[in-house]
């Protein structure tokens, strides 16, 4: 036996003690216990990762319901109140960026838009592109990670080389250069959504690596392993130890890179719309409310710290959730 | 040594030419199988049919492919001549491709830009590594204190806000509000201290997002290592704790930090596209801005031309001082 990787320490030694509890009680009542299971009793003692999950949680919903959400407030994201805006200035009249009790969060400058109302539907842009581009990650990489993994040989070094390729190079830039190569118009879409859907390609594109290389290790290793080849031995095809024998094993790593990955993915999204190859106004998107507000920092500051205080809690909310999750999927690895 | 450089320039080569069929396929296949017309987006949407017709020759748009890409390669050595629609333009090598739009060279364009992204980029390198490596250190050794767990919320907040918010947000603070300096940005030529004084804020607020990633992964490999049987063996036969750390410990922890240092900084000098628009810096990354805004195809391709090649270069560097630091990647 080789040193523990983690001594008991002031943060983690109530919960060894718990879990010590938890075995004798299991000593007692034999009952075996799911993978999930354990992962989720763990998970129930990580206060912020649960904070995480909550925040992340409510902002799925404020984003489905985000038209209901605004009707009942009685905002729409694009109607203009030209008579809040200061004509001299061009900046909201009132305090704070015209906070008001119609406009929770004040209104745009030249153009009056209600804030909160753009902020709820930009919601729905960052979660749409994090989580759909995350999935073409995790289903490319999947895929491909499982092919270099379990067949080797030729394909396994082409597939390697490409992961180290596509994660050795800078990808905003490479992001930015495919979207602004695609056409304005395709499959049928137009305007914002063409480039919401590219974004969700190029995005998950360059993302597949990190899920690919970590499936690959882990079916590499598991490939060997003793249960692996007892299927082999009982007559199990290659088919059936892939599916039945190997994937259950790979879920948890896959779940964990990709709960980590959205966020990434979400201040990629951000920074695409900051830079004005995202989504095209007048879509509401945080990254592109922050890069109209670079005009106004000196004057409206509540505008620019609005959207990027909503990109703060969100990214946060993911990163906390995602920590979690990692810990209590696989609590040997420490990064 | 020798054996183990000659494998890695060559791996290097072999790169290179990758690199230039990805750039090229990005820009000239992408697009094509997506049904946009390569002409057009090279001359800005704008342009009359003539014009179009005119670079389209000028690019050999129709030849095959393999002798478009030849030509694009072909051009970075020993440059490259447009001819084609009335007109002929040379371009002196290196030629990184040709700006029909405000009608000059591309590579002249980059290296005008180059310094200030390259000053930006390791200046704010310098930052990072000291205090983030230093920061994930620290709270490796101290682990579960309360030094431990305010420096990772700090580098969990700090992964998480985006670059031009925390830009910005000092700009508001410290250029607007306290008026401690301005953010107006000089060329070095002109006057030192006006160049660093709209230069500080750029490396804190780069430096800030990357120190917080370091600490959190230099916390985590330390922490790791720290578990090692050779660290128990050192100090099981008496080394001081100064020693295990500062001799065993370290040196395995530089590693995957070296590897990422080289590819974060081969990324940035190829332009920190972010932070450059956010304070307004005329870099590499402004450009790529300025040539999203005025549809000026050429320069992007430019860029991420060179951003490639400069990864490239970085991550031969690394390799070579891999080398020095572990003695097993020169065996092997």
């Amino acid at each position: 036996m080789t040193a523990p990787l983690h001594e008991p320490t002031a943060e983690t030694a109530p919960s060894a003690a718990e879990e010590a509890a938890l075995a004798s009680a299991d000593a007692k009542a034999v009952q075996g216990r799911s993978l999930g299971r354990i992962a989720w009793e763990r998970l129930k003692r990580d206060k912020l990762a649960l904070a995480g999950g909550v925040v992340v949680l409510l902002l799925v919903v404020v984003a489905l319901f985000a038209p209901l959400i605004t009707g009942i407030l009685g905002q729409d994201p694009d109607e203009y109140h030209e008579n809040l805006i200061d004509p001299l200035f061009g900046t909201p009249t009132g305090s704070l960026g015209g906070i008001s009790g119609d406009h929770l969060l004040g209104v745009e400058p030249v153009n009056g838009r209600d804030i909160l109302a753009r902020i709820l539907y930009g919601a729905r842009i960052s979660l749409l592109v994090g989580f759909l581009s995350a999935m073409v990650a995790v289903i490319l990489g999947t895929v491909l990670g499982i092919l270099a993994g379990f067949f080797g040989g030729w394909l396994d070094s082409a597939i390697s080389r490409v992961m180290d390729g596509l994660l050795a190079f800078p990808q905003l830039l490479f992001i930015i250069a495919l979207v602004s190569v695609m056409p304005n118009e395709m499959l049928g879409l137009s305007g914002s959504s063409v480039r919401v859907f590219v974004m969700i390609l190029v995005i998950g594109f360059f993302g597949w690596p990190y899920i690919g290389r970590v499936v690959r290790g882990q079916t590499l290793s598991l490939r060997e392993r003793e249960y692996v080849e007892a299927a082999r031995s009982l007559g199990a095809g290659r088919v059936y130890i892939l599916f039945k024998e190997l994937l259950p094993n790979l879920v948890a790593p896959i779940v964990v890179y990709s709960t980590m990955m959205i966020p990434t993915n979400i201040l990629t999204e951000a920074a695409l719309s900051f830079l004005g190859v995202g989504v095209k106004p007048p879509t509401a998107s945080w990254g592109q409310m922050l890069s109209s507000a670079i005009d106004y920092y000196e004057s409206d500051p509540m505008y620019m710290v609005v959207p990027g205080v909503a990109i703060f809690i969100t990214v946060l909310a993911f990163n906390l959730f995602g920590d979690g999750v990692r810990d209590a999927l696989d609590p040997k690895a420490s990064r | 040594m020798l054996a183990y450089l000659i494998r890695r320039l060559f791996a290097a080569a072999v790169m290179l030419v990758v690199i230039v069929m990805v750039v090229f396929g990005i820009f000239f296949l992408v697009p094509k199988w997506a049904g946009v017309d390569i002409a057009t987006s090279f001359v800005g949407k704008q342009a009359d049919p003539a014009a179009v017709e005119g670079v389209r020759q000028k690019l050999g748009l129709g030849d095959p492919i393999y002798a478009q890409v030849w030509e694009f390669f072909k051009g970075i050595f020993v440059g490259r001549t447009y001819s084609g629609g009335g007109d002929t333009i040379q371009c002196a090598a290196p030629c990184f491709g040709y700006s029909f739009r405000s009608e000059q060279a591309v590579w002249p364009v980059l290296t005008d830009r180059f310094p200030v992204t390259l000053a930006l980029a390791l200046g704010a390198a310098v930052l990072w590594l000291v205090f983030g490596v230093a920061a994930g250190v620290l709270s490796a050794l101290k682990r579960g204190t309360l030094w431990d767990r305010g420096a990772m919320v700090v580098a969990l907040a700090g992964v998480s806000l985006p670059i031009y918010f925390t830009g910005m947000l000092s700009l508001a603070v410290f250029a607007f509000g306290l008026k401690w300096i301005d953010a107006q940005y000089v060329p070095l030529e002109d006057s030192f201290s006006g160049w660093f004084g709209a230069m500080i804020l750029p490396w804190i607020t780069l430096a800030f997002l990357y120190a917080a990633m370091y600490a959190r992964i230099t916390r985590a490999t330390m922490l790791e290592i720290l578990g090692e049987d050779y660290i128990r063996t050192a100090r099981a036969k008496g080394l001081k704790e100064q020693t295990v750390i500062g001799k065993h410990a370290m040196r395995s922890t530089m590693t995957p930090i070296l590897t990422m240092l080289g590819m974060d900084l081969g990324a940035l000098i190829g332009g920190a596209i972010l932070t450059e628009s956010t304070f307004n810096l005329p870099g590499l990354g402004r450009a790529v801005l300025d040539a999203i805004r005025n549809q000026d195809l050429p320069i992007i391709v430019g860029v991420t031309l060179i951003t490639s090649l400069a990864v490239l270069f970085a991550n031969l560097v690394v390799d070579v001082l891999y080398a020095v630091i572990d003695p097993r990647v020169r065996l092997s």
